[in-house]
């Protein structure tokens, strides 16, 4: 019984202590602040010119649509020391000398940066909730959830492919770098998947952005693009765990 | 076989690209046993005990604590190991309660906080429990290191240069407390430093290019090489009539020069008193003893001395 609670109760601790880290390091801050910044200036000024037309449009995705572009930014700066940090420090030893799994080690960094992602998603919401205030009947809140929805799934695998790419490397500056490289690479995808050949889908398939734009953001639905972010995801952390293993060979 | 044995090694090899690390190794400790790894840097110390702590798989060969294999059962023995890597490796940001609550939670320590306590009694940093690591001295930190290795109650105590960067005063507290540890546990510790193998092991292996070249306890390894009866023989000659002289008596297996002109070092046949021999034949000869005494050799001339037959004996085997 308490054996079979093992697994989940190390990525677990693992989890809450990088969450943790991140209220106690200054560059979270600085990352949640400008988002904040930025997202409060794009609403302002939608709010502004919509006051003078008359007209504010009820969409509660006022700000959903731009934080997308600045998650793929930000994104990188919150997962680049998760492991590399602990190669450069050598405390990578103490993880793989503990009686840890290596796949529990990199799960546990993805989920407490994925928490911390999801206490900053939340607080964005607040912008949906003041729009539904100004406006008469309101915004509708099913596409809201479907786009927020979207959203944390695509922050899932967006940080799943960096924890994996910051186990490539000791220097966290190359592993952000790295990582806005792959997922720009990922997002660009989706404009060579505007033909009809095979090449041109299975292009549109494999990019980041096009899953949720096309569907969970207009409030759709569709499994296929669920299933799409939740295998990246996992793809991402087995390969990442594959490689906190092969350094053992090394 | 395995049971009484905490730490079995068998034909460990370990090999980064084709440079071997370690070749052959084998060894074994048992419960109550400090056993020290003595080698130079390089030797391949910090290679054994990262294969033996779980940390990376060997080449080929096995290794196991407690009876589990290193490969096999890595976290069976992760959980009975308790390892001090080199440099001790820490986390700057955290306090030593956190970083002691993190890696003691990980090891499913029970009782965690009067474990850290206790830990932190051990190496005498109770006052600094609340402390950042960052703003610890290197001396500290090393302590913040072995209490973690001491956390979880380990049954296998595996330290890499444990004393590396102390003052003199903390180098002395942390020998003795690495003794007491040994004698309820198994301790495995490495050292560049001769002195300390022979003051805190039981029993040394000296190590040189990732070979064993001896093993025993450091009283033994004294007595049981060339050596162990050296003289050192001073008369007003010329060093290389006198060493000519010398060499030609019976029981007499090496004389040396000291760089001193009339005085040699003479080793005799160990075991046999050979002052009567040099004596009668300095006098015999018309010369004049000066001075003749027993000069003690120390590990560090033994070390020497295997470390070089070593090389002798592979540059040898190249030629063949």
């Amino acid at each position: 019984m308490a054996e079979s609670a093992n697994p989940m109760r190390n990525v677990w601790i693992i989890a809450a202590r990088e969450f943790r880290q991140y209220f106690i390091s200054p560059l979270a801050y600085v990352i949640a602040a400008m988002v904040f910044l930025i997202l409060g200036g794009i609403f302002f000024i939608n709010l502004y010119f919509g006051a003078q037309t008359g007209q504010i449009n009820p969409d509660g995705r006022i700000v959903i649509g731009p934080l997308v572009t600045i998650l793929v930014f930000v994104i990188p700066a919150i997962t680049m020391r998760l492991l590399a940090d602990e190669q450069r420090m050598g405390t990578m030893e103490l993880m793989l000398t503990a009686p840890v799994r290596d796949w529990e080690l990199v799960i546990g960094k993805w989920l407490g940066s994925f928490l911390y992602m999801l206490a900053l998603l939340a607080v964005t919401w607040v912008y949906p909730l003041i729009l539904h205030q100004l406006t008469t009947p309101g915004i509708d809140q099913g596409i809201l959830v479907a786009a927020y929805l979207g959203l944390v799934l695509l922050v899932a695998a967006m940080l799943a492919i960096g924890v994996m790419i910051s186990g490539l490397f000791e220097n966290p500056i190359a592993a952000l770098f790295t990582t806005l490289a792959v997922l720009l690479g990922l997002w660009i995808l989706g404009g060579l998947g505007s033909g009809a050949s095979t090449g041109s889908q299975i292009a549109n398939y494999l990019s980041l952005v096009d899953h949720f734009y096309a569907n969970l953001y207009r409030g759709v639905l569709d499994l296929t693009d669920i299933v799409y972010y939740l295998s990246l995801t996992a793809l991402s952390l087995f390969v990442g765990s594959l490689i906190v293993q092969a350094r053992r060979w090394r | 076989m395995s049971a009484q044995h905490m730490i079995d090694v068998q034909d460990l090899t370990k090999f980064y690209g084709r440079n071997p690390a370690i070749q052959g190794l084998n060894f074994h400790a048992v419960r109550g046993e400090v056993l020290g790894f003595l080698g130079p840097n390089g030797a391949g110390k910090t290679t054994a005990m990262r294969i033996l702590s779980g940390y990376m798989p060997p080449t080929s060969g096995s290794a196991s604590i407690a009876g589990y294999d290193v490969v096999e059962d890595s976290l069976e023995v992760r959980r009975r190991v308790g390892y001090m890597p080199e440099t001790v490796p820490l986390y700057p940001e955290m306090t030593v309660h956190e970083f002691l609550a993190y890696l003691g939670a990980l090891h499913r320590t029970p009782d965690l906080e009067d474990r850290i306590d206790e830990a932190l009694e051990e190496v005498q940093l109770t006052d600094r429990t609340h402390s950042y690591i960052g703003s610890l001295s290197k001396g500290m930190r090393q302590r913040v290191g072995l209490a973690q290795a001491l956390l979880h109650q380990p049954e296998v105590l595996i330290l890499d240069e444990p004393t590396i960067g102390l003052d003199p005063a903390q180098i002395i507290e942390v020998r003795k407390m690495i003794k007491d540890l040994g004698r309820q546990r198994t301790v495995l510790l490495s050292t560049h430093i001769l002195s300390e193998a022979q003051q805190v092991c039981d029993r040394v292996l000296i190590i040189n290019k990732g070979r064993i070249v001896a093993g025993d306890t450091p009283e033994n390894l004294q007595a049981q090489l060339a050596g162990a009866d050296r003289l050192l023989v001073r008369a007003a000659a010329e060093t290389g009539s006198l060493k000519e002289l010398l060499e030609q008596q019976p029981g007499i297996v090496r004389v040396t020069g000291t760089g001193e002109e009339g005085a040699v070092e003479v080793d005799g046949t160990p075991g046999q008193d050979v002052r009567p021999e040099v004596a009668r034949a300095i006098v015999h000869a018309g010369l004049d003893l000066l001075e003749m005494r027993p000069v003690g050799v120390s590990l560090e001339d033994i070390f020497l001395q295997l470390t070089r037959e070593a090389e002798a004996s592979e540059s040898n085997g190249g030629e063949r």
